[in-house]
């Protein structure tokens, strides 16, 4: 689904990202774990194709062909979709319109999927006019699911949630990742519905929460714009979590 | 050229007598093309949804019906010869010797309308006035008076449009509101002029206890050049007055349009809003709000887009007179931010897609409150206005 090879990545004059390499299979949710600082936004940032993330040397492959210089847009239609962690406001654009821009030429039923994020209620409100952390991330979602992206790029989806909208969004990452929610129906084994849609994650997070409700299946750390340290997402945070980054350095000189 | 040039009209240039006098039953008589560009100033031919209609053609009254027992609709003229000069009414807001166009609507007076509530009348369906302008070198000179009675509601929708013929005009304007105690006047403008019209409207209103004046002012089309300031006085404890506008300046369009409130008695609100976008023409847009009484509250915010080459004038001032008024503004004048059309981007829209839809954002005029119909006329202006702006 996405390869990314010697990747190198300026902001202004400063090299973020030094040299990354990375595959993420269909189906697969890797999970990125990293200090501040370290570069993983700007990892996600680049993968989308934001102005201002020059990258200097190596590429980007999604489903098999170069996105390297590729417009946002066509990234977007393509397949990639990203949460962002704090989007602007738009003054006059509801989010109700906004969720059916996402959808494109596809027919959603806004309603339906705005009560799965508890998120009726703001339809009607501008984009992001003085929503909460919890409301940014449920808006977020609801925009993504309209979206109904091949590849999920989802930085911190924990941060300024309380717990209790934790579970919500927690489950519906879930769902987006399992290609929409497939159930059982008659005629097609679960199996063979996996089969038909996979979707990958790119999961950025700094407390864990979310591997509660995902299959993670990899992680790796960032540490000063270098990927290290591959193994089980659970491991790596329990390892962090007891050791903080040290071992990072040691392994990366 | 000056900003004093390019306000500055030759009267003698334009033909004030003389226009050919036409009297309509219905507003589906005027040609099909002319129809569609009253409906481009926000006008109901059919009539459907309105308490009345007053239809001003060049030089006289064309139309002038009330549907609904409690608004009275009359031409200004018939109104002066009614209520014996309307001594109470007619020149009392705005001043006479005020400048050049002020003395000019004061010689020749073409029509207009005179509209007045009943007390305690709330008239449902709006009142629609249209000030249409077919010819060449048409000056037209309009007067037009509103008396919204106590404790009475009605909201005016004025549209102002040029026949698609229209090479050059001028319009003239004076319009007197008095909204007495407990009242309420939604006055709401829609101008669909053209590239060679010169418009100079001149408007004060009179706000009693308790009254409430808002107005909705929407400028979309090219114009050659507009100089309007209306003036809201309130007077009376407890009135409030709000303006909204939304304008866009055309290549070549001149536009200097700015409201002022005078806060005159205790509790009064006054609120000016405008969203102003360039898209090669020149727009100034000064606000004033003036507080002379406590307790007095007002805001005033501009937030100006430069799309292409083009001028944006934010001019806003506060005037306190008195300890403990609470005056305050916001003023921006820029362009799209590239965070939001990223936003945007990210979402699978393209450049053009992201940018059409933040403008349309901006212009979006559900503050406004209109009825159903007229909002949705409006939003279809501006998705026409919008094919020509990028």
């Amino acid at each position: 689904m996405l390869v990314i090879e010697d990747l190198h990545v300026k902001i202004g004059e400063k090299e973020v990202l030094k040299g990354i390499n990375l595959e993420i299979k269909e189906g697969e949710t890797f999970i990125l774990f990293g200090p501040n600082g370290s570069g993983k936004t700007t990892l996600l940032m680049t993968l989308m194709g934001f102005s201002g993330y020059k990258v200097t040397k190596g590429a980007i492959y999604f489903k098999g062909k170069n996105i390297t210089d590729l417009p946002m847009y066509e990234r977007a239609r393509m397949g990639i979709g990203m949460s962002f962690q704090r989007p602007p406001t738009i003054h006059g654009l509801k989010t109700r319109d906004l969720v059916r821009l996402c959808a494109r030429d596809r027919q959603v039923d806004v309603e339906k999927l705005a009560q799965k994020v508890n998120f009726v209620d703001f339809l009607d409100r501008d984009i992001n006019a003085g929503f909460s952390g919890g409301e940014i991330k449920r808006s977020e979602l609801l925009q993504l699911m309209a979206q109904n992206p091949d590849l999920l790029l989802f930085d911190e989806p924990e941060s300024g949630v309380d717990l209790e909208n934790m579970g919500l969004i927690g489950k519906v990452v879930k769902e987006l990742l399992s290609g929409n929610g497939h159930e059982p129906k008659p005629g097609m084994s679960m199996k063979e519905l996996k089969e038909l849609r996979k979707v990958s994650g790119l999961i950025i997070t700094h407390t864990g929460y979310i591997l509660d409700y995902i299959n993670a299946d990899r992680g790796q750390v960032m540490y000063q714009g270098k990927l290290c340290c591959e193994g089980r997402p659970r491991d790596i945070l329990e390892h962090i979590s007891k050791y903080g980054y040290k071992e990072c350095i040691r392994c990366l000189n | 050229m000056s900003q004093l040039d390019k306000e500055k009209v030759k009267l003698e240039e334009y033909v004030f007598s003389g226009g050919e006098k036409i009297e309509l039953q219905d507003l589906r008589e005027i040609d099909v093309e002319d129809q569609e560009e009253l409906e481009l100033a926000g006008v109901d031919v059919k009539e459907e949804e309105r308490s009345g209609t007053y239809l001003h053609l060049n030089h006289t009254k064309a139309v002038c019906r009330s549907k609904q027992e409690g608004v009275e609709i009359l031409d200004i003229k018939d109104a002066l010869d009614k209520y014996d000069g309307l001594p109470e009414y007619f020149w009392k807001a705005v001043d006479k010797d005020k400048d050049e166009y002020t003395r000019k609507a004061a010689e020749v007076v073409h029509g207009g309308y005179f509209i007045r509530t009943k007390k305690g009348a709330k008239i449902k369906e709006p009142v629609q006035s249209c000030l249409f302008i077919k010819g060449e070198k048409i000056g037209q000179s309009v007067h037009n008076i509103i008396v919204v009675e106590e404790d009475s509601e009605v909201h005016i929708i004025t549209g102002c449009a040029t026949s698609h013929k229209v090479q050059s005009a001028l319009h003239l304007g004076i319009s007197e509101f008095y909204v007495k105690k407990g009242g309420k006047l939604t006055f709401t403008m829609v101008h669909n002029w053209s590239e060679k019209v010169e418009v100079r409207p001149r408007t004060v209103g009179i706000v009693e206890e308790g009254g409430v004046f808002q107005s909705n002012y929407i400028l979309l089309k090219p114009v050659k050049s507009v100089q309007s300031f209306p003036t809201i006085y309130l007077n009376g404890k407890g009135s409030i007055a709000r303006f909204n506008s939304i304008l866009v300046a055309h290549p070549g369009s001149y536009i200097n349009s700015g409201n002022k409130i005078v806060l005159n008695a205790p509790d009064t609100r006054g609120e000016i809003i405008s969203r102003a976008i360039t898209t090669g023409g020149e727009l100034i847009a000064p606000g004033v709000i003036e507080a002379n009484s406590v307790p007095a509250k007002g805001h005033l915010e501009c937030k100006g887009l430069i799309l292409s080459d083009g001028i944006i004038h934010a001019i806003p001032e506060l005037k306190g007179t008195k300890e403990g008024v609470e005056l305050s503004h916001e003023a921006a004048v820029g362009k799209i931010a590239q965070e939001e059309i990223e936003y945007l981007m990210a979402r699978g829209l393209d450049e053009d897609e992201a940018t059409s839809t933040i403008v349309r954002g901006f212009l979006n005029v559900d503050i406004m409150g209109l009825p159903k119909k007229l909002k949705e006329s409006i939003d279809k202006i501006i998705s026409e206005t919008e094919k020509d702006m990028f």
